[in-house]
């Protein structure tokens, strides 16, 4: 009784507090003088069609950094903690209708991808929207093939490669533009164009690749993970 | 699009994402509690369509509703190994 009295008052509590909070707001009809400032000198400063893309990689280039490594120490501690499975295991055979639509429907879905993150900086999507489509369909092909995925060293280059590119971009920012990861290390060349925006498109193209090998990944040691350890 | 049209669209999303919330909270077979989350990874995904962020709604159809579920299914068998 006293602990559902308590519960009651805290979710009172808590329900003022978020009503002082809302209550006078208020929608702002101007931009803040950071969003204006990326609203309007954005485009030509990067020459990205797609501003949102501008913020990701050239304004907040060192957060997507943050979050490229957040992920590869994920997918780093899953590998580690799994890594015991046996790779004897037998799969059971997958339907022959999975297999079928699995061999029709993979190369359509990896040209999805590698589009949404080589269009990333016209379009909306970019380096982790494609990654992740890059890997649902490496996961569509386990699921058809069980015993012959791709393999995981090839995941492991690819992964080390453009990480170990991507950094090497943002130091080459330092050395020869205004500042790490800056975008005119290369010629913004004209708004629309596939190459332009100096070097983001390269840098979706390293972020693409690292996140659909690194989620990949995570299902590949999933899969394998031991499974009968307690009996 | 007529913004009213948009608005009936999206209380209607908001009730049926509603509904799924809760049969992936108080449903008691796993499995059907999974692909309930995955549906309302699905429609927040046209929710955030509708309120003009393309980019976040692909982020979310991508992984809240494809990779999220499939993790989440291995997880789940393994641990129906587990307890025998």
């Amino acid at each position: 009784m006293v602990k559902k009295l308590l519960l009651l008052v805290l979710l009172a509590g808590a329900g003022l507090m978020f009503w002082l909070g809302v209550s006078d707001y208020q929608v702002k009809e101007e931009l803040n003088p950071i969003a204006s400032y990326y609203a309007d000198q954005g485009l030509e400063e990067t020459g990205a069609a797609n501003l949102v893309t501008a913020v990701v990689v050239r304004y907040r280039g060192l957060d997507t950094l943050g979050e490229v490594t957040i992920l590869f120490l994920t997918a780093s501690i899953l590998g580690f903690f799994l890594i015991k499975g046996n790779k004897k295991e037998t799969f059971r055979d997958s339907s022959e209708i999975l297999k079928t639509a699995s061999r029709l429907l993979e190369p359509i879905i990896i040209l999805a991808g590698v589009y949404v993150f080589v269009n990333g900086h016209l379009t909306p999507g970019g380096g982790f929207q494609g990654g992740a489509i890059l890997a649902s369909a490496l996961i569509l092909s386990y699921l058809a093939n069980p015993t012959d995925g791709i393999s995981k060293t090839l995941l492991k280059v690819t992964e080390s490669f453009s990480g170990l590119s991507f950094v090497i971009i943002g130091v080459l920012g330092i050395v020869l533009a205004g500042g790490f990861l800056d975008s005119t290390l290369l010629p913004a060349g004209s708004i629309g164009n596939l190459i332009s925006a100096g070097v983001i498109p390269i840098i979706y193209i390293f972020v693409g690749l690292k996140v659909g090998s690194e989620l990949a990944g995570i299902v590949t040691n999933l899969k394998y993970a031991p499974k009968n350890e307690s009996e | 699009m007529d913004p009213n049209l948009n608005i009936i669209i999206a209380i209607v999303l908001g009730i049926i994402i509603l509904v799924f919330a809760a049969l992936a909270i108080y449903h008691k077979k796993l499995s059907i509690a999974i692909i309930a989350a995955g549906a309302v990874s699905l429609l927040a995904s046209i929710m955030y369509l509708l309120l003009a962020a393309p980019d976040v709604a692909m982020t979310e159809a991508a992984i809240g509703s494809g990779l999220s579920v499939i993790i989440f299914f291995y997880a789940l068998s393994k641990i129906r190994k587990h307890h025998g």
